[in-house]
């Protein structure tokens, strides 16, 4: 234990990079996958309140556009439908205004009969509207799909763009900790010679630098979660003050603060003790 | 016990370092390892030391079979042996005491069992005064006691020299052999790599003569001389 530590500060500069490296990798884990946790929850209030406009034909006669609505019922992912006809759609649409005087003589038979149909999943939108436009009887199909489109593509984009950075950051730092150890393990090499010439077991030997690695990977994890929770508060505080990005609802710290610690300490446990320990297999077997 | 049964080692495919070696070392032994260089001296020290594998045939040491020792228990075979080399191989930045701790503590002895045991030991090689020293500022033959006392502190059954007076000069080699001497006189097994004929001769025991990776002599009649 002991050595473990001073070995830390024997070597100032590697250990200084691997604990940085860490952090570094950590903080963009933590920053990417607190984004997607947030989008998520976005995508979802999304799906809830997200709508898809049937337009009937005008052709047809009133009972016969209301017989429309079960065939869209069994296309597949639309969860329900309900019937809005055109008297009952100028309504809403007056209502909306500030001014409905404006409106008043306006005929409804200007707007078609339309179903207003809330989807399953909101990620098959563009094949569901696709089957709805195949449905007898319907002639246009409209939905306010743009932001709802946007925000899974940054989801994808982000996964993907995560996982690599992830990835390549997880390597770089285990990387360096396993130099770092690898030169604790090369500066006491003679150490190490005599210790096994004398008869000390492999593991009574690697103990201090697995310690030294464990206490790398740790050390990384601790400064990265405070990083973490100072940037995201910062974040999230600068968000809220700015009125049009109220649409962004982030959740508080708080509610990441369990798993952002687990997954912390299990990623600089594992690159701390798997980094010394290749570099400890490696040196021994020379 | 240390026992060879037609031992042969191979570095390289082709190339034996040994060619059948065979020869036991009781217990409470001293023997001398003689032969001229590329002989096999240090191979053999190896192979004692599971440092090696044997090619073929046998090695026992001291209970455990070296050609089917598993890795685990080599560090437990490693602590019947005490080894003593030509370079001493001392860790500098640490003092006498500390030295000889260190191959304690590697063993995971106690504290309390390190402060009783290292003080009789550099008693015993004639060091007590000099335990804060760093091995720097000894002299050779004090470093190659120090060797020593590292080499006996964890008391193994068994010592193993190999050329341990080959930095010195010959009033230090007599002293240093001497010491090895009294420590085999204690009951300790003692094998010893030399070149020193006069220091061989001296001492009148066993010696075992390698030439060519084989036995050439092996009896209590001095240093063997091959006709080249
Ligand atoms: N690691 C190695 N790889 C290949 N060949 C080796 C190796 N070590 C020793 N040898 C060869 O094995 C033979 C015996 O070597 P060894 O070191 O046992 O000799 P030695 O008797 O100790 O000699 P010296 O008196 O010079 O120390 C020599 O021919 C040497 O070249
Ligand atoms: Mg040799």
């Amino acid at each position: 234990m002991k050595e473990g530590i001073r070995g830390i500060f024997l070597h100032g500069f590697m250990s200084f990079a691997a604990v940085c490296v860490t952090v570094a990798c950590l903080l963009i884990v933590g920053t990417f996958s607190s984004l997607i946790y947030n989008l998520n929850i976005m995508v979802e209030e999304l799906n809830m309140t997200n709508e898809v406009l049937a337009y009937v034909d005008e052709e047809l006669s009133d009972a016969e556009a209301r017989s429309v609505g079960t065939t869209i019922n069994r296309v597949d992912n639309v969860l329900e439908s309900n019937f809005v006809s055109r008297e009952e759609a100028l309504q809403n649409f007056i209502a909306d205004y500030e001014n409905p005087a404006a409106f008043d003589g306006t005929d409804p038979m200007t707007l078609q009969h339309r179903y207003v149909i809330v989807l399953k999943d909101n990620r098959l939108l563009t094949e569901t509207m696709e089957d709805l436009w195949e449905v007898p009887g319907v002639v246009d199909v409209v939905a306010f799909d743009e932001l709802a489109e946007g925000f899974s593509t940054i989801q994808d984009v982000l996964h993907i763009v995560s996982i690599v950075v992830i990835a390549v950051l997880l390597v770089v730092s285990l990387l360096i900790i396993s130099n770092t150890v690898k030169l604790a393990m090369y500066d006491r090499r003679d150490e190490i010679a005599i210790m096994k010439m004398v008869g000390a077991t492999n593991g009574f030997i690697r103990f201090p630098y697995v310690v030294e690695g464990f206490c790398l990977g740790m050390m990384g994890a601790a400064l990265a979660f405070g990083l973490e929770w100072l940037m995201y508060d910062q974040l999230v505080a600068r968000i809220n003050a700015v009125d049009t990005l109220q649409l962004f609802n982030f959740v508080p710290f708080q509610q990441l603060l369990l798993p952002m610690i687990a997954t912390f300490a299990a990623a600089g446990l594992f690159v701390g003790v798997v980094g010394s320990w290749t570099s400890i297999r490696k040196f021994m077997n020379v | 016990m240390i026992e060879f049964t037609d031992v042969t080692k191979s570095y390289v495919e082709g190339n034996h370092a040994l060619r059948g070696v065979s020869m036991q070392i009781e217990d409470g032994e001293f023997a001398f390892l003689v032969g001229p260089s590329g002989s096999g001296k240090s191979t053999i020290i190896k192979l004692i030391t599971g440092e090696l594998r044997p090619t073929s045939g046998s090695v026992h040491v001291n209970g455990y079979s070296l050609s089917r020792i598993r890795k685990r228990e080599i560090p437990y075979l490693r602590r019947t042996v005490g080894v003593v080399f030509q370079d001493f191989r001392l860790i500098n930045n640490k003092t006498v005491y500390e030295n000889v701790a260190f191959a304690m503590r590697a063993i995971g002895a106690r504290e309390k069992e390190i402060r009783a045991r290292v003080p009789y030991i550099l008693e015993l090689v004639g060091l007590e005064n000099k335990s804060r020293r760093h091995p720097n500022e000894l002299s050779g033959g004090e470093q190659q006691r120090l060797a020593i006392a590292r080499a006996l502190v964890n008391n193994p059954s068994t010592i193993i020299a190999d050329e341990p007076t080959g930095n010195l000069d010959p009033a230090m080699s007599l002293e240093i052999m001497s010491l090895l001497q009294e420590i085999n006189n204690l009951g300790t097994t003692m094998l010893v790599v030399t070149h020193a004929k006069d220091l061989v001769e001296h001492f009148g025991k066993r010696v075992i003569s390698l030439n060519e990776g084989m036995i050439a002599h092996d009896g209590m009649d001095g240093y063997y001389t091959y006709e080249d």
